[in-house]
């Protein structure tokens, strides 16, 4: 499809200039976002994207397409609805850590378990930037901040476990200044058939001296150079769950994924009604006889 | 007052109450009765009471009274309970030979029915409410062949040897009572030929939802708000539609207005402490210009309150919750079948208006049957206006000259071109936050002003176009006006009946518009009282007429959680009229 489409990734920028901070990964991440909806035969006409709240929520602007910037945390409930009112759309919802584990993570989960055919893209900073530097729910334990001076003292979330423990049947992480690999990686949560959850390593230079682009260029093992079965849940649960290494590439997907508009049936394009009641509208008064 | 019968079964929840009251209510219906129900969820004493109310006459009953003529008694409470209803010519039902020792004032008919020994002969003991709607039929004079149709109804889903078997157990009720009492109750409950459907508010708005083209609904359970997605769930598929239970209130409004932007119309219910949680996401639904409808069905607050009972306590609520100035709608419904109609309105005001209606409803009205002629429902007569929604051509009309949508052009009435996803150079942003007309962030002070007035200016456009009457009863020439919202109108409209009689006038102001709302200036002016009447201790209503006329009102107000009753508001009205008027 995308040798065909005329659809160039430029065209999912708007011309409004990011005020990201110079350096900062939301830059990659989005590119990355762009390129991969163009590669997959999309256009801004025929895609929603929904943004969360924070430095990362911006993206709704500076990305050109249909798009909701919405409350803090509720980004996916607004792209499940979008998604089911019309499965013929290409729904995406962005967020960053604090939106998607700390105020959002309750629908994070359920979100999830529906499995409804949408990507979601998280931008990981683990640092909340916009408020200018608090700890968020990835931070780690000892990672000092304004409002946790010791550091949080709590282990951070594992989105990945999170997810993996929720149902998940599409899991992945990418970081944002690996360019091509962060593109490839969004591009197959697209095409999967289900949520397609990214957890993307998006640095934040101001707020964040740890998780730096240095730290992970450094640590960050590819899964794709290792071997890794990705169909293989064990293979999968071992690598999300171990502490000791970052990882890049897809670490699970179920290759038996049937997405919530399969399993349900939801099939229509719901913004298509009658001009008045449906033809046997009087069908439904007569139940109640 | 009308020539009526009310007639009630009581027991433990788990009894089946529920589902027997409904059957004979059907019953009455078929026969061409007129019915009104009700249902006691709680008890004054502790424990699981709970009690179905039928108030049945030939013709249209919309009101409880405090009378009741038969009762079926399945415990001891459930005389205890209404024993204030019970009146000499009151018969009660029980089963003598089960465990407790019924006891019935001696005034009372008391009509001893073994009732489990009678179903376990038509096969099995489960059927022993059968047996008494079987013996309530005898007593009332009513041909038990009327139950066999909501058997079949009711029971038909088990198979035919489950409905033969009910029918046999009606009919052994009957016969029972026929050969060993003697009754001379004087109750004969008339049939007629007229043609009822019997249905409950809950169910009104999920058929007006369905009517107007509703065709995503999420929501979380909440009493008394759940009916409305279970009647939708299993019917909207038939139109292409789709429920989904979220995983809270939170949720439940964000996939709603999800499915508004992708362009679909759409519901969520709910009630007070769902509303609470939706507070969050009300205002980015006005602001992004989404249409959306969301039900309220009120029940007594604040915080978790009393979950089954009646209360009209969320109006301040629905009228200015939320952080920040929302520009909004608020319909109240004043009675079942209107819970139908309004529902198609909303959902008409949303997108004409691309802004949140809240349609205020109450549990009296959610959990109340109340039958109705079919053609009240007209289907014919709905009517779908999708506003300023654009195809492919209208969008080109409305891009800037740089080729961008104009999703919140500041138009002459407030209301912009609305771009749904797959519309051809639609595509736009849409936020919370302060936007230009492209939807795009900004702090520009011009800008800021010209969007809020933008906003504001559709609820005044809307103020001038559309017609936000008030429904009048009583006397039109009367010195006293009574004004009411929500689940009254009912038992006002029979109030007045019976004040007439006593020579009382009463013109009433039923006010199913409360943001925009009829402007009762005039009315209130030109009347010597003035009462607004509602079910809150405060009086939300009355401290709004009283800011819209700058006028004074007396207020009856009721916050037991208990709905008015025709008769307690005739008499609160007749005193307040008579009370002496306090020296200034």
């Amino acid at each position: 499809m995308s040798s065909q489409s005329d659809v160039r990734f430029t065209d999912f920028k708007s011309d409004k200039q990011p005020t990201w901070c110079p350096g900062c990964g939301d830059f990659g991440t989005m590119n990355g976002m762009m390129k991969a909806l163009a590669n997959t035969g999309n256009d801004p006409d025929n895609t929603f994207l929904v943004a969360g709240i924070g430095c990362s929520g911006k993206i709704g602007t500076y990305m050109h397409a249909y798009a909701l910037h919405g409350v803090h945390g509720r980004a996916l409930p607004v792209a499940t609805g979008v998604k089911m009112a019309r499965p013929d759309i290409e729904v995406m919802a962005a967020g960053g850590d604090g939106d998607g584990y700390s105020i959002g993570a309750g629908h994070f989960v359920h979100a999830v378990r529906r499995n409804v055919d949408m990507t979601y893209v998280v931008m990981d900073n683990r640092i909340y930037g916009l408020t200018k530097g608090q700890a968020s729910p990835t931070s780690r334990a000892d990672f000092e901040t304004s409002t946790t001076p010791e550091g949080p003292q709590q282990p951070p979330v594992n989105p990945l476990a999170l997810a993996m423990a929720s149902g998940a049947t599409f899991i992945a992480q990418s970081f944002a200044s690996d360019a091509l690999r962060h593109a490839e990686i969004i591009e197959e949560a697209i095409e999967h058939d289900g949520f397609g959850f990214v957890n993307v390593f998006s640095p934040c230079v101001t707020f964040n001296d740890v998780d730096t682009y240095d730290y992970f260029r450094d640590t960050l093992v590819d899964l794709k150079e290792d071997g890794h079965d990705r169909h293989d849940y064990e293979a999968a649960k071992n690598v999300i769950l171990d502490a000791e290494k970052e990882y890049q590439g897809v670490l699970y997907q179920n290759e038996n994924s049937v997405p919530y508009h399969e399993q349900h049936g939801v099939t229509e394009n719901m913004a298509e009604i009658p001009d008045g009641a449906p033809e046997n509208a009087m069908d439904l008064v007569r139940e109640f006889y | 007052m009308t020539e009526d019968l009310n007639w009630a079964i009581g027991g433990e929840a788990g009894d089946g109450i529920d589902s027997t009251g409904k059957i004979f209510a059907q019953a009455l219906s078929r026969a061409g009765r007129h019915v009104f129900t009700s249902k006691d969820f709680a008890s004054r004493i502790r424990g699981g009471y709970t009690a179905y109310k039928i108030r049945t006459s030939t013709e249209r009953v919309q009101s409880v009274v405090d009378r009741l003529d038969i009762l079926v008694a399945l415990t001891q409470r459930t005389i205890d309970e209404n024993l204030d209803e019970l009146h000499e010519g009151s018969a009660v039902i029980y089963d003598g030979e089960r465990s407790w020792d019924a006891e019935i004032p001696d005034e009372i008919t008391a009509v001893d029915v073994p009732l489990k020994s009678l179903a376990e002969e038509a096969g099995g003991a489960i059927m022993l409410n059968v047996v008494a709607l079987g013996a309530a039929c005898e007593i009332t004079g009513f041909d038990v062949e009327y139950l066999d149709e909501s058997l079949e109804k009711r029971f038909g889903g088990k198979g035919s040897k489950i409905v033969e078997n009910n029918r046999e157990a009606a009919r052994k009720g009957r016969d029972y009572v026929r050969e060993h009492y003697d009754l001379e109750l004087g109750y004969e409950l008339e049939t007629t030929d007229n043609d009822y459907v019997l249905l409950n508010g809950d169910e009104a708005i999920g058929m007006g939802a369905l009517a107007a083209g509703c065709r995503f609904y999420a929501g979380y359970p909440i009493t008394p708000a759940t009916n409305v997605m279970e009647y939708l769930t299993g019917r909207i598929e038939e139109y292409g539609g789709h429920v989904v239970q979220a995983e809270d209130e939170l949720s439940a409004i964000n996939m709603a207005l999800g499915a508004a932007r992708a362009g679909a119309r759409s519901m969520t219910a709910t009630s007070g402490p769902g509303i609470d949680l939706m507070a969050e996401t009300f205002g980015l639904v006005a602001t992004s210009e989404t249409p959306l409808v969301i039900v309220d069905v009120m029940r007594s607050g604040p915080s978790t309150g009393m979950p089954t009972k009646q209360e009209q306590g969320d109006l301040n609520m629905t009228l200015y919750g939320g952080h920040g100035e929302i520009p909004r709608f608020v319909v109240a419904p004043t009675t079942i079948d209107e819970c139908f109609w309004k529902t198609v309105e909303a959902f008409n005001y949303a997108e004409k208006y691309q802004t949140p209606v809240y349609l205020v409803a109450d549990l009296a009205l959610a959990v109340t049957e109340q039958t109705f002629s079919p053609e009240t429902f007209d289907m014919d007569a709905v009517e779908v206006d999708r506003g300023k929604l654009v195809d492919d051509e209208g969008a080109a009309e409305w891009l800037d000259d740089k080729g961008r949508f104009r999703a919140h052009a500041a138009t002459d009435d407030g209301v912009s071109p609305r771009a749904i996803p797959g519309t051809v150079d639609g595509a736009h942003m849409s936020t919370g936050l302060e936007h230009d007309e492209l939807g795009r962030r900004t702090e520009d002070t011009d800008v800021r002003v010209e969007q809020v007035d933008k906003r504001n200016r559709k609820v005044e456009t809307a103020r001038t176009v559309e017609d936000w009457d008030y429904r009048e009863f009583g006397n039109p020439d009367a010195d006293s006006v009574v004004i009411s919202w929500g689940s009254n109108e009912g038992a006002l409209v029979e109030a007045l009946e019976s004040l007439e009689d006593d020579g009382i006038d009463v013109r009433l102001l039923s006010v199913p518009y409360l943001f925009p709302r009829p402007d009762l200036t005039e009315a209130v002016e030109a009347a010597d009282d003035v009462i607004v009447v509602e079910c809150n201790a405060t009086g939300q209503f009355a401290d709004v007429i009283e800011h819209d006329t700058l006028t004074r009102v007396d207020r009856i107000n009721k916050y037991t959680g208990v709905r008015f009753k025709a008769d307690e508001l005739a008499a609160e009205i007749a005193a307040s009229l008579t009370e002496e008027v306090p020296a200034q």
